[in-house]
C-alpha cells in the first residue's frame, strides 16, 4: 500500500479553525466512562455516524460514538462543505469575467485573492461544524469517544484503553482517497481532498489526475481562480458513469474555462526538477511531459476497514468493496451493521445519511428496511452541474426494460434564457408505453436543486402525467421538468384521438 | 423572397451537383493503385473510406454515362488488386492487419500515413464499396469475374471477431504501437453498416449478441416533439444509408419503437431544422431552411485571422445538435445527404443555402463547411478550404438513391448484407423477398 498523505489538517490556525477544532475534536476532550452496555455503538462520526447517533439517542437509546479524528468526517472537514464553499467563489469569478453575457461590464481589475477564498471557506466550515459539535452531542445524550476503535469480540470493542459492550454496533468508518500507483508521485508530493483545502497559496500550474466528480469540480474551481490547469483522465470521457452528452457538455465547459483537457491519458511517472513537478503523460503511443507546481489526484475512494480487528468481530470485508452487508445493512455478525462509505457503492453524504437511518430502524426496532429500496440522486457540482437519479438507459436495457426519454434542452426554458444559463438539458427516462419514471439526468447550472423534484416523484410514485398537472412558478428552471411532462402528454394524443377531437370540435362549430 | 418561399432546387441543378461530386473521384485518384485522396488539399493521403465511396460511385457513373463500364472495371480492379496484394502484417509501415486497413494511406506507396489507426468503420465503408462493385459488375467476363473473386477474398479475410477484443461491441480502431483504442463508441452512430458486414461474414463473423449489446446503448428520445433514435451529428443518420435501404425493415429496437432507421433519419433531419430555428447561440444564417450541423472541417483559432475570435471555434469536429459542439459552422452537403428522407424539404433547403451562400460551392462541389457568423469584409462566409472526398461520396450516393435507388438495389441483393441484416434481427420489407432478377439489370450488352 502506498504511504498516505498526512490526514491531519495543517490549515492556517485562525479563529475559524480554532472554533472548528473545538467543535470537532476539542484539545481538552476527556472520553467519558463507558456505560455498562450500549444499545448502539457507532464507529466513525462522519455523516452516517452522526445521523445514527443523533437519531438513536433521540429515540432513547444509549449510544456511544467513536471517532478516530474529526467529527463530521470528510463531508464537513475535507469534502462537500469546503469544496462547495470554494466552488461558489470560483463561479463568481467566472461570472465576473463573462459579465458581458448578461449585459454587464466586466470589472476593471479582477484579482483573485486566494487566501480570502480559503478564509471564507474556513469560516463556513467552522459555522457548519457547530451543529454536530462534541459538546452538543454530549448534551443530546451521546457518549463521544475519541480514539481508535478495535473490536475485542462479537459484542465488545475497545477505545482509548476502555472496553465498550454493545447490543448493536454500526461501522461507519467512511473512505479515503485511492492514490494511483504512479512512480514518483509520493516522493513528489500530491494533493487529495484531504489536504487541498489546507492550501494557502494558489498553485500556478495544476495537474488534476482523474476525471471523476472530485477531480472535475476542483479542476474547474482552481482554473477559475487562475491556476493553469490540466486534467488528465484515463477514460474517453469525464464522469464515465454519466450519460455521454452530460460528459460532452462538461468537456466543452472545461475548454471554455481554459482547462487543458487530456482524455484517454495516463500519468505514468512523476519527478522533481528544480522544485517543479514533471509528470509524464501517455495517450495511446504518444508520450509527453507536463511541468506543474501541484498535482491533485481524484481517482476514486477506498473504504476504511483497516485497524478495526473485524476478524475478531466476525465481520467479513474486503479492501475494495468494504464491509460486506446484506440488503438490511447487516454484516456477517448479526449484531453489527454498517453504513456510509465503508460499505456502500454510492459514496455520497446523502446516501450515508439514508443508510444510517435504515440501520437505526433495523438494528434497534426490528425494522426490515432495505437498502435497495432507496432512490438515491447524486450531483457533480461543476458548472453546469450534472445530476442523476434512478436508472440510466443502458442499465434499463440490461434489465430488459424498454425506455423512452423526454428531453428538454435548457435553451427551451425561458428562465435559463433570461439568465444566460442555457447549457444543459433535462432528460427524464420512462418505461416505454407508460409514464412511470425510471430515472433522470439533469445538466444545468442548478441541476442539483432540480433533480430533487424528479427524486420526489420517483419515491412517491408520481408519474409524468401528474407532474404535468403540477403548476410550476414561472419563470423557473424547474419548468424544464414540467415541459418534459407536457411532452409526454402530447405523445398521448394518438392520431386516432386527434381525429376524434377534430371531429368533435368541428361538430361543435355547427 | 423569404426562405420558406424559395423555389426548390431544379432537376438541372441537381444533375450538375451530382456530376460535380463525381468529378472529385475522377481527379483525386491514383490510377495505379486506385487510392483516392481524403481531400483535395495538397499532400493529402488516401482515406480508405473515400476509396469505399469511389468503388460505390463507379457503377453510378456507368449508369449515367459519365464513364465507360470498361473504365469503371479497370479503376475498380486496380483498387482491389492493390488491397489484395497489400502488406497485412500490421507493422507500423504496413497497409493493414487482419483484413482491416489503416485509415489513411500514402497515395503512392499505400502504406500507413499519419500514424493512423486500423479503422474498423472505414474498412467497413471500403468493403461496402467493394461489395457494391461485386454486385454491379456481374458480367461473365474475365475482368469482372476477377473483380468479384478479389472482393470475396478481401471480405472473407477480415477477422471481424478479432475487432471485438474480447468485448461485447466492436472496437473503434487499433494501432500497432498501443493496441486497441480505448475511445468509447457507445450510442447510436454510423456503424450499422459495420455491424451488418461483420455479422454477415462467412469466415470470421461476430455474434448477434454484439449487435444487441450495441443497440443496448441506444437512446430513444423525444426531442423538440420528435421521437427518434438520438445522435447529434447529422452524418450519423446518413452514412449507413448510402448503401443499405432501411425502408420498411426493422431490427428488434425499431420494431419496439414502431419506426425504422429511414424514418428515424427523416426525424433527425427535422430535429436539425428545429434546432436551427431556435438557434440558441444566435449564429448568423441559421433557420429552418439553413441547417446541417455535422462532423466537418471548420474554423479554428489556429488560423491567424481568427486568433482573436471571441467565441470558441472547433476546427475539425463532430458537430451536433442540440448539445453541440456548435460554432456556427454548417455543411450544405449534410443537408443534401438527407435528400432521400425528405426530398421536398431538402431540395428547398439546399436551394436556399446555395442561394444565400454560393461561396460554399467550389466548381459545383460542396465545401466541407461554411460559417456565416465569421463573414469577411466582403460579407462572404468563412468557407473550409478544399474539398473532402467523404462529403462528395455521401452526396453522390444519396442523390443517386433518391433518383434511382441504384446503390440500395445493388446491396439488397448482396448476400453478406442480407445475411448480416438477418443476423442483426432485421425483418420485413424487401428483406423478406428473394433477390429479384435485378442481377441481369446491370449486365453489359452482350
Amino acid at each position: 500500500m502506498l504511504p498516505r498523505n498526512d490526514r491531519l489538517s495543517v490549515a492556517p490556525s485562525d479563529a475559524a479553525e480554532s472554533e472548528r477544532r473545538e467543535n470537532v475534536h476539542p484539545d481538552d476532550w476527556r472520553n467519558p466512562a463507558p456505560a455498562g452496555c450500549y444499545n448502539l455503538v457507532v464507529i466513525g462520526a462522519g455523516t452516517a455516524g452522526l445521523v445514527a447517533a443523533h437519531a438513536a439517542a433521540a429515540l432513547g437509546a444509549k449510544v456511544a460514538l467513536i471517532e478516530r479524528r474529526l467529527l463530521g468526517g470528510d463531508c464537513l472537514n475535507v469534502g462537500c462543505v469546503p469544496s462547495k464553499a470554494i466552488i461558489r467563489t470560483s463561479r463568481l469569478y467566472a461570472e465576473m469575467r463573462h459579465a458581458t453575457q448578461c449585459g454587464a461590464q466586466i470589472p476593471g481589475d479582477i484579482r483573485v485573492d486566494f487566501p480570502a477564498v480559503m478564509r471564507r471557506m474556513r469560516g463556513i466550515r467552522a459555522r457548519i461544524s457547530r451543529a454536530d459539535s462534541a459538546r452538543r452531542l454530549t448534551e443530546d445524550g451521546v457518549d463521544v469517544f475519541f480514539g481508535d476503535a478495535c473490536f475485542a469480540g462479537t459484542e465488545a470493542l475497545t477505545v482509548d484503553g476502555r472496553t465498550l459492550r454493545f447490543k448493536k454496533a454500526m461501522i461507519a468508518t467512511g473512505s479515503r482517497p485511492d492514490t494511483p500507483s504512479i512512480p514518483g508521485l509520493v516522493e513528489a508530493g500530491y494533493l487529495t481532498n484531504e489536504n487541498v483545502f489546507d492550501l494557502t497559496e494558489l498553485p500556478r500550474r495544476l495537474l488534476v489526475i482523474g476525471g471523476g466528480p472530485l477531480g472535475c469540480e476542483l479542476a474547474q474551481a482552481f482554473s477559475r481562480f487562475g491556476s493553469k490547469t490540466i486534467i488528465a483522465q484515463s477514460w474517453p470521457l469525464f464522469l464515465p458513469r454519466e450519460e455521454r452528452d452530460a460528459a460532452q457538455i462538461l468537456s466543452d465547459a472545461f475548454s471554455r474555462d481554459g482547462i487543458e483537457v487530456r482524455l484517454n491519458t495516463r500519468a505514468v511517472n512523476v519527478r522533481i526538477d528544480g522544485g517543479q513537478k514533471l509528470v509524464d503523460l501517455v495517450i495511446e503511443d504518444h508520450k509527453s511531459t507536463v511541468v506543474v507546481d501541484a498535482i491533485l489526484t481524484g481517482t476514486g475512494r477506498v473504504p476504511n476497514v483497516d485497524g478495526l480487528n473485524l476478524e475478531a468481530a466476525g465481520v467479513d470485508y474486503d479492501n475494495t468493496d468494504g464491509i460486506r452487508v446484506d440488503d438490511f445493512l447487516r454484516t456477517t455478525n448479526p449484531r453489527i451493521y454498517a453504513a456510509g462509505d465503508a460499505c456502500l457503492e454510492h459514496k455520497f453524504t446523502h446516501s450515508a445519511d439514508a443508510s444510517a437511518r435504515i440501520v437505526v430502524r433495523n438494528a434497534l426496532f426490528l425494522g426490515r428496511e432495505r437498502l435497495s429500496a432507496l432512490t438515491i440522486p447524486w450531483c457533480t457540482y461543476t458548472d453546469p452541474e450534472i445530476a442523476h437519479v434512478g436508472l440510466y438507459v443502458q442499465q434499463a436495457h440490461t434489465k430488459g426494460i424498454s425506455v423512452k426519454t423526454f428531453t428538454i434542452p435548457m435553451h427551451d426554458v425561458d428562465r435559463a434564457i433570461t439568465d444566460s444559463e442555457e447549457a444543459g438539458f433535462v432528460k427524464i427516462h420512462v418505461k416505454e408505453g407508460t409514464d412511470r419514471i425510471l430515472g433522470a439526468t439533469i445538466v444545468a447550472r442548478h441541476a442539483g436543486e432540480m433533480i430533487n423534484e424528479v427524486t420526489l416523484a420517483m419515491v412517491a410514485g408520481i408519474r409524468l402525467r401528474t407532474l404535468a398537472r403540477v403548476i410550476h412558478a414561472y419563470p423557473t428552471r424547474g419548468d424544464a421538468i414540467k415541459k418534459a411532462a407536457d411532452a409526454y402528454n402530447r405523445t398521448r394524443v394518438t392520431p386516432f384521438v386527434n381525429n376524434l377531437m377534430r371531429k368533435w370540435l368541428s361538430w361543435t362549430r355547427r | 423572397m423569404t426562405a420558406t418561399g424559395q423555389a426548390p432546387m431544379t432537376e438541372q441543378t441537381l444533375d450538375q451537383l451530382h456530376r460535380a461530386a463525381f468529378s472529385y473521384f475522377l481527379h483525386a485518384v491514383n490510377l495505379a493503385n486506385g487510392l483516392v485522396a481524403d481531400t483535395s488539399r495538397e499532400n493529402s493521403p488516401a482515406s480508405i473510406g473515400v476509396v469505399g465511396f469511389a468503388l460505390s460511385v463507379y457503377p453510378v457513373a456507368v449508369e449515367r454515362g459519365w464513364m465507360t463500364r470498361a473504365d469503371a472495371v479497370e479503376r475498380s480492379l486496380a483498387t482491389l488488386r492493390f488491397f489484395r496484394d497489400s502488406d497485412q502484417s500490421g507493422s507500423p509501415e504496413a497497409t493493414g492487419h487482419k483484413g482491416f486497413y489503416y485509415h489513411f494511406l500514402d497515395m503512392h506507396t499505400g502504406i500507413r500515413a499519419w500514424c493512423s489507426e486500423l479503422s474498423m468503420i472505414d474498412t467497413a465503408m471500403l468493403m461496402a464499396g467493394a461489395l457494391t462493385a461485386a454486385s454491379y459488375f456481374n458480367a461473365d467476363t474475365s475482368t469482372e469475374s476477377e473483380l468479384r473473386g478479389i472482393v470475396d477474398a478481401l471480405y472473407c479475410r477480415i477477422d471481424w471477431s478479432w475487432a471485438l477484443d474480447g468485448k461485447a461491441t466492436v472496437r473503434l480502431g487499433w494501432k500497432p504501437e498501443s493496441g486497441f483504442l480505448s475511445y468509447g463508441w457507445d450510442g447510436y452512430n454510423e456503424a450499422i453498416v459495420l455491424y451488418v458486414l461483420a455479422l454477415g461474414s462467412p469466415t470470421y463473423p461476430i455474434a448477434s449478441d454484439s449487435f444487441e449489446a450495441w443497440t443496448a446503448t441506444y437512446q430513444w428520445e423525444n426531442l423538440y416533439g420528435y421521437d427518434f433514435l438520438y445522435a447529434g451529428p447529422l452524418f450519423i443518420h446518413q452514412f449507413s444509408h448510402a448503401w443499405i435501404d432501411f425502408r420498411g425493415i426493422q431490427d428488434r429496437f425499431m420494431r419496439e419503437k414502431q419506426c425504422d432507421y429511414f424514418e428515424n433519419s427523416r426525424r433527425a433531419m427535422e430535429v436539425q431544422r428545429e434546432y436551427a430555428r431556435r438557434n440558441p447561440h444566435g449564429f448568423a444564417g441559421y433557420d429552418e431552411s439553413c441547417w446541417g450541423v455535422t462532423a466537418c472541417d471548420g474554423p479554428s483559432q489556429q488560423e491567424p485571422e481568427l486568433a482573436d475570435e471571441p467565441h470558441r471555434l472547433f476546427g475539425y469536429a463532430a458537430r451536433g445538435v442540440p448539445y453541440g459542439p456548435d460554432d456556427g459552422t454548417l455543411s450544405v452537403w449534410a443537408a443534401m445527404a438527407s435528400l432521400p428522407f425528405a426530398p421536398d424539404i431538402v431540395l428547398r433547403t439546399a436551394g436556399v443555402m446555395l442561394d444565400r451562400y454560393p461561396e460554399s460551392l467550389s466548381e459545383l462541389q460542396f465545401a466541407s463547411s461554411f460559417n456565416p457568423t465569421l463573414s469577411r469584409a466582403d460579407r462572404r462566409a468563412w468557407v473550409s478550404a478544399g474539398i473532402f472526398g467523404l462529403d462528395q461520396g455521401i452526396v453522390l450516393l444519396m442523390i443517386e438513391n433518391y433518383r434511382t435507388q441504384l446503390n440500395w438495389r445493388l446491396m439488397r441483393k448482396c448476400h453478406p448484407v442480407r445475411t448480416g441484416l438477418r443476423r442483426a434481427g432485421f425483418r420485413g420489407g424487401w428483406l423478406e423477398r428473394r433477390p429479384s432478377s435485378e442481377d441481369r439489370e446491370h449486365a453489359p450488352a452482350q
